[in-house]
């Protein structure tokens, strides 16, 4: 039983790595009050299914896709998807970010709960 | 021009264009709205092309750069997607017609406005899984800008909500493409459909859930929804009906899409607990937002609060599609979602109308709007008993084939929540219709800005939800009633998208039986 556990774990641990911080991630967006905080989850989390991608692509003892080897290389297409969705993030986050600073500017507080006082409606 | 050089053209040029209005406005501030207008005119005619093309001898496929669709991307033009298409470009015309007059303006916007056009064509078209996310992430991008844009910095607070809860949520779409791929290895919607029977249904599973997470966010279902009153509500009176006819239902569209093309209904009717998980949500949507639409006042915060239940009844259907792989509910869905997007694009629109050309945002400043605006009254009235489902308007139709439907598969909850849901709806609107026409006028209800001139002297904690943007006490109450509430502010052409609206959307409930001839072949395709 446990040997089978330790041997589930050391084969998946990458997997295991990914969704702990996935789960961080998350954790972040949903329990921190301050809002820049908050898009760090949401960039951690988005990083985590990145890397999620990535082990998809990992074959053992390939090389990288980008070198002509003879023998086995990695799967392209899930590196090629994450460039997309890296570049994706990164304007979700600048977006996130510039909302941050008008925000900022106009309440003069980054943390929720205080926003959640000044603010009258909702 | 062939309709396959045609299709991939609908999302290249409005992204092309949306860089235009910035980069031309180095030069001169006025080249935002001829590039707007002429590329809007441009998808409508190319997509009423596409459209007579795809009715008339069935879909139409586009592989970008040549490269087969088992490691390049696909777009699909079919009898399904064309609906979403045509109703985007409308809508889109016609708001932008509003906007000419009624504001925002400015090359931003219109960028703006261009870059969500071509993400929701992007939608509607694609073939990809992943492709899909991407067009999701520009389309929401925008919308996030547009929120974003409205007055006062409430705007960007509503803007900063939606961003989080909808990266989250697209992610989790992400996470599902992810599993999929990994059972699969492919990433084509049709090359999917091939290869799901055979892959490992635990990994599916795990990506069927992760979508419905996603899309249920995406589209703003009971208890996701948190993000959508405020956004539409924030977002500026021009942009609202553009978000709320148009974002929701392209992710709406896009998770039928899965269903009935990726997953295909046998595989998911055979996934245990699938179809149910799926009706619950729309059942529970339909009546929690019903609810909460009821309970609200004002009248742009109600009609974000009905499309909540609105998206549910069409997630029900979906639901009904999986549990009791009937034809009759797929119909019933896509004729409501084409529908509601119509209804509530004229409906945000007339409410624009109203507040700029009589001042009143909630539901009891409506009083006496029917004999002071007769038309704008009167084209709401009637958008408002389409969406309630009384039978000549397109909302009757939609509801009655996904009723006929849940009947058919013997899902009756579904069918009671449907009646119940109406009822509900019909306290909401005939709460405004009763206000519009037999509520006289009262001097103290009407007039916005002396409240805020009210509100400014006691610390403006009052009323600033409902006030015509701005700091409270710096206004002269009287100018800002004129301005305000001016008839002189609208133009006949503003009006005149109200009607069209509220004409096509009776028009349309009596094209509803044609609308399902249309989709005949594609049904034959997906359930055969």
């Amino acid at each position: 039983m446990i040997d089978a556990l330790t041997a589930a774990i050391a084969s998946k641990y990458a997997y295991i790595l990914l969704f702990v911080l996935l789960g961080i991630g998350l954790y972040m967006v949903i329990a921190n009050e301050n809002l820049v905080k908050k898009l760090i989850g949401v960039s951690l989390f988005q990083s985590a299914i990145f890397l999620f991608f990535i082990g998809m692509a990992y074959v053992d003892g390939g090389a990288a896709p980008i070198v002509p080897a003879d023998g086995r290389v990695a799967s392209p297409l899930p590196q090629v998807i994450v460039l997309t969705a890296i570049v994706v993030g990164i304007a979700l986050t600048a977006v996130g970010l510039a909302l941050v600073i008008r925000i900022y500017s106009e309440y003069g507080t980054l943390r929720e709960d205080t926003l959640r006082e000044v603010r009258i409606d909702e | 021009m062939s309709s396959e050089l045609l299709v991939p053209l609908l999302i290249v040029a409005p992204i092309i264009a949306a860089t235009l209005p910035v980069a031309l406005g180095l030069w001169t501030d006025r080249t935002g709205w001829p590039v707007a207008a002429l590329t809007t005119i441009g998808l409508f005619g190319a997509a009423a092309y596409i459209a007579r093309d795809v009715y008339a001898g069935g879909r139409v496929t586009h592989e970008l750069g040549g490269y087969p669709r088992q490691y390049g991307i696909q777009l699909v033009a079919d009898e399904f997607s064309m609906l979403v298409v045509v109703l985007v470009t409308a809508v889109a015309l016609g708001v932008l017609a509003y906007t000419r007059q009624g504001g925002p303006r400015g090359n931003t916007f219109y960028s703006a406005y261009l870059l969500l056009t071509g993400g929701l064509l992007g939608i509607s078209l694609t073939g990809d899984v992943f492709n899909l996310f991407v067009f999701l992430e520009i389309t929401s991008l925008a919308t996030y800008a547009l929120v974003a844009s409205g007055d006062g910095p409430e705007a960007a607070v509503a803007a900063l909500k939606y961003l989080i809860l909808g990266t989250v949520a697209a992610s989790m779409y992400l996470i599902g493409v992810a599993f999929v791929f990994m059972a699969t290895g492919t990433l084509n919607m049709v090359e999917l459909a091939a290869a799901i029977p055979e892959a490992d249904p635990t990994l599916i599973r795990a990506g069927f859930a992760f979508m419905i997470v996603g899309f249920a966010t995406k589209v703003a279902q009971w208890p996701l929804h948190t993000w959508q009153p405020s956004a539409y509500n924030r977002a500026p009176d021009g942009v609202t009906p553009l978000i709320a006819a148009l974002v929701s239902t392209a992710s709406a569209y896009a998770f039928g899409r899965l269903i009935v093309t990726v997953f295909e209904v046998d595989y998911l009717a055979a996934m245990p607990r699938a179809g149910s998980i799926v009706v619950t949500i729309g059942c529970v949507s339909v009546l929690a937002g019903t609810v909460l639409a009821v309970i609200q006042r004002e009248v742009k915060r109600m009609l974000a609060y009905s499309s909540v239940s609105q998206f549910g009844l069409v997630l029900a259907a979906y639901g009904v599609v999986i549990a009791g792989q009937s034809e009759t509910a797929f119909v019933g869905a896509a004729i409501h979602l084409v529908g509601h997007g119509l209804l509530k694009a004229g409906l945000f629109l007339g409410v624009a109308l109203v507040a700029t050309s009589y001042g009143a945002r909630t539901v009891d400043e409506y009083a006496g709007l029917a004999k002071d605006r007769p038309f704008a009254a009167g084209s709401i009235a009637v958008l408002l008993l389409a969406l309630v489902g009384v039978p000549p308007g397109v909302g009757f139709v939609g509801k009655w084939y996904i009723a006929v439907g849940a009947v058919q598969s013997e899902l009756w909850p579904v069918a009671a929540v449907i009646f119940l849901s109406t009822m509900l709806t019909l306290a909401y609107a005939a709460r405004l219709l009763e206000k519009m026409y037999f509520t006289p006028p009262a001097a103290a209800d009407r007039p916005h800005a002396p409240e805020t001139g009210v509100a400014a002297t006691d610390g403006g904690t009052d009323d600033d939800s409902s006030g015509p943007a701005g700091a409270p006490g710096t206004v002269d109450p009287a100018a800002a009633f004129r301005t305000k509430g001016s008839p002189d502010a609208v133009s006949t052409g503003m009006l005149a998208v109200v009607v069209v609206a509220a004409i096509a959307a009776v028009a349309l409930g009596f094209a509803g039986g044609t609308l399902a001839d249309m989709l005949a072949p594609f049904l034959t395709e997906v359930f055969n």
